[in-house]
């Protein structure tokens, strides 16, 4: 059944990333009991059966079985595709292994290839970053995936630049250069791996590839022949002006950071517009998918509880002195969470915890949440939840859908790669409670038309480049 | 101690040159699935394509086989000399994990000029030092699989701790110019360590197999004399003895060309590997067919009934995991050891 209105309107693209690793991760809630759980055979678990209402549980984050359900109700949702993040170091906290967060990470493209066997047509993204890997090796475990799964391979290019802490688990090799020059082996990574999978005929005859590049200068034969896709899907993440321009340069998908108001939307369209015309490419060249966060209620009131109640688990009380001591720089473990914040200032040379950011100007940060504190009179929890930011999307699943669809049609977006909270069923409630109201909108597609990730991106063919 | 005493050990290569469909190699896994071998291998290199035939990443290709089988073992060969120990770890790490503890791995080297051209970052170096490195990859990973100790996830709400940090170990293994800080990004597989196998054949991958192997290849030709493969299998149990390993805790296999034109072929296979392991000369098999489909086909359907009819070879699988298939433990985690000795 294909929706007549369909055909009128722009219908957005959806992805999701897999809940992993990290500090937005709620692994506290109570594991799928009985009564949450449909039993085998039971109508829940039929194809079309009617969807099963589940309270959200945490599962792990690292088994295959959580995956296959995350892939399962993302394909059924008829989603573009599945994102996973990829491990380089565990945080780690004066000199000690962070432990109040969610942390492993199985290997994205050994988990994806075992992914393409059990699902029919969603995409299968893996992030890789262009610093710790090498074009040779990895061009060609992307391409083997894009074979695997007929198709559906995309790869998430990640500069980690200048990280010397990640640098510790690697050959030495890239790991002493500085951020311009990790974009510009980032570009050259990209540049190099499309040599490679344009190195064979598309009748199937491999020709020598040699790249002399000022990062890389490798010569031989490519042994993968070309891959369903030409090339796999280039998913270029980042917010800064640097990825902006990689996107603009290189990439079909660009996973953006979220997006604030429509406005802002479409004043990143207008900056990445001028980009890709810089290169001589269209908008349509390059979808624009900002990461987004949601949270769902029957009524919009109590989608606001919802809401808040996930921030607030996303922050636990240790969490949240943990949040402190990044931007105070100080040991602040004596502190009540559920008290006032410190008198004293932040120290502006204080540790900073590897494997994650710094705060930027922490005497700023510091003076803004004494003022949204003293403002609300929040304890030192409630400021780190009150300053951490709101879900993008809150509502009914009808508000969301309405929200989500406005920023498409304003053209503040192609679509959104969704993150959320929990695993394995974190998109459940969204495929469906949201998909069918986008569907009833024309705003998303009704079944996929294709059988690759280019084709469910209206993405053409790369042009042979022999 | 005396050598456990082991069932008859099969496994097969399902390398098909120039086959890029993931059904073909779902198909022959299953095959030999239904013969009940321990595990299927296949083979790669990052090396050119041989007389113009495309190859896939073999780990990949086996990670896209392991939900579509449910006992066999799966190891892929996976190359140690210009790819990142950190990352060969956790790649059969995860191997493991969608396997559900079916995975290992045939550790590998790249010593030819045209795999070094293709990374540009090192000269082809000799054998002895390239499995020198090989080791310390395999041990590096050994100890990265250790690195989370099995109960390391604790999801302590009341303390906020996701995992207990002290069952989180760097590991600071060191190669030639190279070291890994650890630990793994990825919890400890299902079956502790994966089973490590290396073609101990020639003499500088047999010192490394010695260190780090829980499974030995010995190769031979078509028409194999039992004295080279004794005798390599002699030395390198002594060499396990030297190093305080327990030879009854290695498997080895002697790697066989095969092809099977008829079922009297297949029987006079079945004839070879029973006389071989009545003999002690080696602990089981690993067949290299020369064609894939009908090598494989004749093998499951003609040889492996007869060994069965023998009771040489189980008609079931008795366990799960690859290394319950291979009867070796469950490798205790070092860590863990360390502090209940301590």
């Amino acid at each position: 059944m294909t929706d007549p209105r369909a055909r009128q309107r722009k219908q957005m693209h959806l992805a999701v990333h897999a809940p992993g690793a990290g500090n937005t991760t709620v692994w506290a809630l109570p594991p799928a009991g009985p009564a949450t759980t449909p039993a085998k055979g039971s109508p829940e678990l039929r194809p079309g059966g009617p969807p099963a209402r589940r309270s959200p549980c945490s599962g792990s984050h690292t088994d295959f079985s959580s995956f296959r359900h995350l892939a399962a109700t993302a394909e059924r949702g008829l989603f573009d595709f599945l994102l996973l993040a990829e491990g380089l170091r565990l945080p780690e906290h004066k000199g000690r292994i962070h432990d109040l967060d969610a942390v492993g990470r199985p290997e994205p493209i050994t988990l994806l290839s075992a992914l393409a066997g059990v699902t029919d047509r969603i995409g299968l993204a893996a992030t890789a970053d262009t610093t710790f890997h090498e074009p040779y090796e990895l061009a060609r475990r992307l391409a083997s995936l894009d074979h695997l799964s007929d198709g559906r391979a995309a790869w998430n290019v990640v500069a980690s630049s200048s990280d010397a802490f990640a640098a510790e688990n690697f050959r030495p090799g890239a790991a002493h250069l500085d951020r311009p020059e990790c974009f510009a082996r980032a570009a050259e990574f990209v540049v190099t791996a499309r040599e490679l999978w344009d190195s064979w005929t598309p009748g199937g005859v491999p020709r020598p590839f040699a790249h002399h590049g000022r990062h890389f200068s490798v010569s031989g034969t490519f042994d993968v022949a070309r891959s369903p896709q030409g090339h796999p899907v280039v998913i270029q993440a980042g917010d800064s002006e640097e990825e902006r321009e990689s996107a603009a340069s290189a990439a079909d998908v660009f996973f953006a950071g979220p997006p604030g108001t429509p406005e802002a939307g479409q004043a990143l369209r207008a900056d990445v517009g001028r980009r890709l015309a810089a290169y001589g490419r269209r908008p349509e060249d390059l979808k624009i998918m900002p990461g987004v966060t949601f949270a769902l209620g029957d009524t919009d009131a109590e989608a606001q509880e919802n809401a808040a109640e996930i921030r607030k688990q996303q922050v636990s009380p240790q969490g949240a002195l943990f949040a402190l001591e990044r931007v105070w720089g100080r040991d602040l473990s004596g502190y009540d969470p559920d008290g006032p914040l410190p008198g004293i200032d932040p120290d502006p040379a204080g540790e900073a915890a590897p494997g994650r950011a710094p705060v930027a100007d922490p005497l700023a940060v510091a003076a803004r949440w004494r003022a949204v504190a003293e403002a609300k009179g929040l304890s030192i929890r409630q400021t780190v939840i009150e300053t951490a930011g709101r879900q993008t999307f809150i509502g009914t699943p009808s508000s969301v859908a309405a929200q989500m669809d406005g920023f498409v049609t304003a053209g503040a977006a192609d679509g959104f790669v969704l993150l959320p909270h929990h695993t394995p069923g974190g998109l459940d409630d969204f495929v469906d409670r949201v998909v069918p109201l986008l569907q009833e909108r024309g705003a998303f597609r009704t079944e996929y038309a294709g059988a690759t990730l280019r084709e469910h991106l209206g993405l053409p063919l790369p042009v042979w480049k022999g | 101690m005396s050598a456990p005493i082991r069932p008859l050990h099969l496994a097969v290569s399902i390398d098909r040159p120039g086959v890029r469909d993931a059904e073909s190699y779902v198909r022959a896994a299953r095959l030999a699935e239904r013969g009940r071998l321990d595990f299927v291998t296949l083979g790669d290199t990052l090396g050119p394509p041989r007389r113009g035939a495309s190859r896939l990443d073999a780990l990949a290709v086996l990670a896209r086989v392991a939900p579509a089988t449910d006992r066999i073992g799966l190891v892929p060969t996976v190359t140690t000399t210009h790819t990142e120990p950190f990352r060969v770890a956790d790649a059969v790490s995860t191997l493991d994990r969608v396997s559900n503890g079916r995975a290992g791995w045939t550790a590998e080297v790249s010593a030819t000029e045209a795999e070094a051209r293709h990374f540009g970052r090192r000269a082809p170096a000799p054998a002895d030092a390239l499995w020198h490195e090989a080791a310390a990859v395999a041990g590096a990973a050994a100890r990265l699989w250790d690195s989370w100790e099995d109960d390391a996830e604790i999801r302590d709400a009341a303390t906020g701790r996701f995992i207990d940090r002290d069952k989180l170990h760097h590991v600071d293994a060191e190669g030639p110019g190279w070291s890994v800080r650890g630990p793994s990004a990825v919890p400890r597989p299902p079956q502790g360590r994966p089973v490590t196998a290396v073609d101990g054949t020639h003499l500088p991958a047999r010192a490394a197999a010695a260190r780090h192997a829980d499974v030995v290849y010995l190769r031979t030709g078509p028409t194999p004399a039992p004295g080279a493969v004794r005798a390599a299998r002699a030395d390198l149990h002594a060499r396990l003895r030297a190093l305080g390993r327990d030879p009854g805790r290695v498997v080895v296999l002697a790697s066989l060309p095969v092809a099977l034109y008829a079922a009297a072929d297949a029987v006079a296979l079945a004839d070879l590997a029973g006389s071989w392991w009545a003999d002690g000369v080696v602990d089981g098999f690993h067949f290299r067919p020369r064609d894939p489909d009908r090598d494989l086909a004749l093998l499951v359907d003609g040889t492996v009934p007869v060994l069965q009819h023998r009771g040489l070879l189980r008609s079931f699988y008795p366990g799960g995991t690859l290394r319950e298939h291979l009867c070796l433990p469950r490798p205790a985690n070092r860590h863990t050891t360390a502090r209940r000795t301590a």
